[in-house]
């Protein structure tokens, strides 16, 4: 599903961010990400959802090499992947429903089925009265879960999320999790870039930690009682 | 048609605003421009059609002055006998002398003036008579008379529409390219105002053709406005013109130079297309505009 081979990335002519990172989730698979804050966890998000590309190393996505990749069939791989951005990225003159109805739009989906999968979602993250909504009107909280809903909507082959559970409460954020591992048993392989070293424990998933631009893969804890 | 729904708040971009009004003064310079090279063809047109056929026979003043009726009769015989000619209509010295009113005033006699007298002459367009051939023919009936065909009159009016013409057509292209350049400027400041939406959309699949078309059809839509706006201005513009040229003609038909402001009402119509061709020409350049913008991203 995802292969990066000693991947090294910097932006610009500034210091190697990330450095010789060898990684390998399969499909199917769900990952934590850690590390501190400048560790590079959002860098490698960024080149697995082709928002950078490495300035060396190798990476494939569903067995495709993205440096041989023809240009004009990148929107269909972007598709495969839905993202969390850790500052939610939603359009702000745009509705909850329609920031979450996005990938659907751009897909082309006709928009009845749009109505009925977008409702629904919302609904399910405790958004049903805040459909119509803009961004700048929503807590913390809610934009992101509208987030959450625009990157799992199309129910992606590889879900990427930043920090995806920072802002909302415990509660709350046990229930996005499930929502992750549901979407892991249909088929979808998720990675995780968090902080919140409770939720890491308490979910039995192996992590990838980040330390100073190179990667370590831990394995699975046993989940807490 | 135009109003699609758009992920990207494109109408509430105040950085754009100004686009339809320079594409309104653009399409307003290019009505006129074109407008004159309509009135300028139609002109030379007409006086072309109207003096095909049509030359003039000059006979030398008689020596002692005054008018030579016997050179004007045997010249009139020639032309009778000559297959071809249709009218031949000697003016007399009224008419000479309204002719010269322009220049010499109402005050003056021309009779003691040491004129020549004019034959009006039509002849058949197809039966090849020349003007050199004619002329060759009556100089030898009457010492000194020649025929005027008007060619080298009328090929310096051609020539002068010709250039007039050129000056328009370059007129156009640069106001098109001006038109260009704006829309260039207004779609790349479009896509930095708004380019953490363009990249969300990037990112979650968008092809780049989805996104140049929420800017295409906001340009078109730019373009059409700024072009009625040029093109309404134009008419009112056009209308003022000719009808103060038609008070001037009104007024003293003498100093009227030019034919009522006039073409065809098919090539009129060809400058109702110019609003279109503006948002033609903004929506094509906002597209290839952001494709060339969207291919720099990875």
């Amino acid at each position: 599903m995802v292969r990066f081979e000693n991947v090294g990335m910097r932006y610009g002519a500034g210091p190697e961010i990330l450095r010789d990172i060898s990684l390998r989730l399969e499909a199917g698979s769900f990952h934590f990400l850690t590390g501190t804050s400048g560790a590079g966890k959002s860098s490698l998000l960024k080149l697995m959802y082709l928002a950078e590309r490495p300035s060396r190393g190798l990476i494939s996505l569903f067995d495709r090499d993205i440096a041989t990749m023809p240009r004009r069939q990148m929107p269909a791989l972007r598709r495969k992947i839905g993202v969390v951005f850790q500052d939610f990225r939603l359009i702000d003159h745009l509705s909850a429903f329609d920031n979450a109805a996005l990938p659907l739009r751009v897909a082309g989906i006709p928009e009845h089925q749009i109505k009925e999968h977008v409702t629904e979602l919302l609904t399910w993250v405790g958004l049903a009265d805040l459909l119509t909504a803009k961004p700048p009107t929503l807590s913390g909280g809610q934009q992101q879960r509208v987030a959450i809903a625009r990157a799992v909507i199309r129910r992606p082959s590889l879900l990427l999320a930043d920090e995806p559970t920072g802002n909302v409460d415990e509660e709350l954020a046990l229930r996005l999790m499930r929502l992750f591992e549901e979407l892991n048993k249909l088929g979808t392989t998720l990675l995780i870039a968090t902080h919140n070293k409770s939720l890491v424990d308490r979910f039995d998933h192996p992590c990838l930690h980040l330390a100073a631009g190179e990667l370590r893969v831990e394995r699975a804890r046993k989940r807490s009682a | 048609m135009f109003r699609g729904r758009s992920d990207l708040p494109l109408t509430r971009d105040g950085s754009v605003r100004f686009l339809p009004w320079i594409i309104a003064l653009m399409v307003y310079l290019a009505c006129l421009a074109l407008a004159g090279t309509l009135v300028v063809r139609d002109v030379v047109e007409r006086w072309d059609q109207g003096l095909a056929g049509t030359l003039t026979v000059e006979l030398p003043p008689a020596p002692a002055g005054g008018a030579d009726d016997g050179a004007v009769a045997r010249t009139l015989k020639t032309l009778d006998a000559i297959p071809g000619v249709v009218t031949a209509i000697p003016l007399d010295a009224r008419r000479t002398a309204q002719l010269l009113e322009p220049w010499l005033g109402t005050d003056i006699d021309t009779a003691d003036l040491p004129l020549p007298r004019l034959i009006d002459l039509r002849i058949d367009p197809r039966s090849g008579l020349d003007s050199a051939a004619l002329s060759a023919r009556l100089g030898a009936v009457v010492s000194g008379a020649r025929v005027d065909d008007h060619r080298r009159w009328l090929d310096r009016v051609l020539r002068t529409a010709l250039a007039l013409e050129a000056v328009a057509g370059l007129v156009v292209l640069l106001v098109g390219a001006a038109a260009v350049l704006a829309v260039v400027f207004a779609t790349r400041t479009g896509l930095a105002v708004h380019h953490s939406i363009v990249e969300v959309l990037h990112l979650i699949g968008a092809r780049d053709g989805y996104i140049a078309g929420q800017f295409e059809r906001h340009a078109l839509r730019l373009g059409l406005r700024g072009g009625i706006g040029g093109l309404v201005l134009a008419v009112l513009t056009i209308g003022g013109i000719a009808a103060a040229a038609d008070r001037v003609g009104a007024l003293d038909d003498a100093i009227r130079l030019l034919p009522a402001l006039g073409a065809p009402p098919v090539e009129w119509a060809l400058l109702l297309l110019l609003p279109l061709a503006a948002g033609a020409v903004a929506m094509i350049t906002a597209r290839i505009t952001v494709l060339r913008a969207l291919r720099r991203m990875p």
